[in-house]
């Protein structure tokens, strides 16, 4: 075992994977992240957090994930580039290895002007690809970057990443992929998926190239909760397009939330088959209330225990 | 080549108001060929500050000069008699020529007219982008001569991130994505292998801006 977390365990075991996701509160408010959790409990295997999402000011990945920890959730905790040079993020990892935490999941992150930071400086230090590789020097190696120096302790990290199957140019998708896979990913979370064509597009390419034998990979999905979020989503939302047909049934449905979760559980069943997916990770983003109908609507409850 | 723009009037009056008599010197390189700081700009701000303090009662006299190019000192060192008459600089070179001109003349103020921007080429007639970030190591040769570290707004080294969309960078604005820039530069000229390789972190310690001032010191050159 690389990391003995239960995503992990689960994966290892040919299970199929299903974790959630959680924005921390905008403050240290603990009652929002356990509020949230209480939704999640019981119906994913491991919970994102994300770190600062949309580069908005929130509470930190690593103390939310603590406080998962402390309720007896898994966190998988988001990490991006845009914040933090090398030291801190070898600190924080040393820090959240310490609390608890077993996964992490290496992002670039949104560009800081899509936040209520706007003029602050982005950092980049490192990307997500070279961030991969120094959690798997820290891990595999016992050492930190570019050193000699033995870490005191054991780093035991279930290395994530995500993918985006939707982004240009769409040839080079599957290198990027291919290179985080060199880089020592060990699991990968895919961006939203509506586009299905394109996304099994995505992953022949991906089997063609013999990657999917390299790597678990969990398909993402996002719930709609209306025609307008998802034509907002559409236009607005880089990497993301949502094909006509969902949006006319999202518009012409009674319960538009509940044609939402209709076709995100349709989307989970199509993936389920699909070879190469070990997995799904359901971004319910405030959503949270809804992830037992659908993980239960989806036929993935109850979640195995295992050991 | 350094790019730059004139600060707005208001501000370079501000910080003139202490002053009765200065020198406004430009500089005939890089500055006057993106028309911020040679001869003809020098004349031009010249009267419109004379302009603006007469105006508000506060006459200014303003010797004129412009180096053949401020950031050396020998150039500088011809501003010497008219720098003697005068109690401040206003110095319209970019930020370089700026120094080397306190550093010449150490016992007056010399106060910058330009915002230095950038190294950037010009793209068309009075616009211009910048294009290098004098980040000490060039990568160039490995991403098709676009470079990521000036163009991205991310400075990634390791292909596009997943807000890169139909050519454009999630920033918006029209912003060309630099990577896919990259990806299209080295599909055609057959080296999209290049995209393959994993570019390892960066010496941004040890080579780029984060060491204090870089030197070079050629002593084949040396005197």
């Amino acid at each position: 075992m690389k990391s003995g977390s239960n995503l992990e365990k689960i994966l290892e075991k040919g299970l199929f994977a299903v974790t959630g996701e959680l924005g921390p509160p905008k403050g240290n408010d603990i009652e929002v992240v356990k509020k949230k959790a209480e939704f999640l409990k019981g119906y994913v295997d491991a919970i994102n957090i994300t770190d600062n999402q949309t580069a908005i000011v929130r509470m930190s990945s690593i103390a939310a994930g603590a406080l998962l920890v402390q309720m007896g959730l898994e966190p998988v905790i988001q990490m991006v580039t845009r914040d933090r040079n090398r030291i801190a993020m070898q600190s924080d990892i040393f820090g959240a290895t310490a609390l608890g935490v077993k996964n992490i999941l290496c992002l670039t992150g949104d560009h800081q002007s899509f936040g209520n930071q706007v003029d602050s400086k982005n950092v980049h230090d490192m990307d997500s690809i070279q961030l991969i590789d120094c959690v798997r020097i820290m891990r595999d190696g016992g050492t930190i970057l570019g050193g000699e120096e033995q870490i005191e302790g054991q780093i035991k990290m279930f290395i994530g990443a995500a993918a985006n199957p939707f982004g240009d140019p769409f040839e080079f998708r599957v290198i990027r992929l291919a290179k985080k896979i060199n880089a020592g990913v060990d699991f990968i979370q895919t961006q939203c998926i509506y586009d299905m064509k394109r996304f099994k597009e995505w992953m022949r390419m991906a089997g063609d190239m013999g990657l999917i034998e390299k790597v678990h990979i969990l398909a993402g999905v996002t719930p709609l909760k209306s025609a307008g979020m998802a034509r907002y989503m559409n236009k607005n939302v880089s990497g993301i397009t949502i094909p006509d047909e969902f949006i006319n049934r999202m518009a012409k449905a009674q319960k538009p939330a509940e044609e939402g979760i209709k076709i995100c559980v349709e989307q989970i069943e199509e993936l389920k088959e699909m070879d190469g997916i070990h997995g799904v990770h359901i971004m319910a983003i405030e959503w949270e209330h809804k992830m037992g109908q659908i993980t239960e609507m989806a036929g993935l409850l109850p979640r195995p225990a295992v050991s | 080549m350094i790019k730059a723009e004139q600060k707005p009037v208001d501000e370079i009056l501000d910080f003139l108001k202490p002053h009765r008599k200065i020198l406004l010197a430009g500089c005939n390189a890089c500055v006057a060929v993106c028309h911020a700081g040679g001869e003809k700009e020098v004349g031009i701000l010249s009267s419109a500050l004379k302009m603006a303090r007469k105006k508000a009662g506060q006459k200014i006299e303003i010797l004129e000069d412009c180096s053949t190019r401020q950031c050396e000192p020998e150039f500088v060192q011809e501003l010497k008699e008219k720098a003697e008459e005068v109690e401040a600089v206003l110095s319209i070179a970019c930020g370089v020529g700026v120094q080397t001109v306190a550093r010449m003349f150490s016992d007056i103020p010399v106060y910058p007219g330009l915002n230095t921007t950038f190294m950037g080429e010009t793209d068309e007639l009075g616009v211009w982008i910048e294009r290098c970030q004098a980040c000490g190591n060039c990568v160039l040769h490995v991403t098709g001569g676009v470079c990521p570290v000036a163009r991205c707004a991310k400075q990634l080294l390791n292909g596009p991130c997943g807000g890169s969309q139909d050519g454009e960078c999630e920033i918006g604005n029209d912003v060309p994505c630099a990577w896919q820039q990259i990806y299209d530069r080295l599909k055609t000229i057959g080296q999209l292998h290049r995209m393959e390789e994993i570019i390892p972190v960066k010496k941004w310690g040890r080579e780029s801006r984060d060491k204090g001032p870089r030197t070079i010191s050629r002593e084949d050159l040396k005197l």
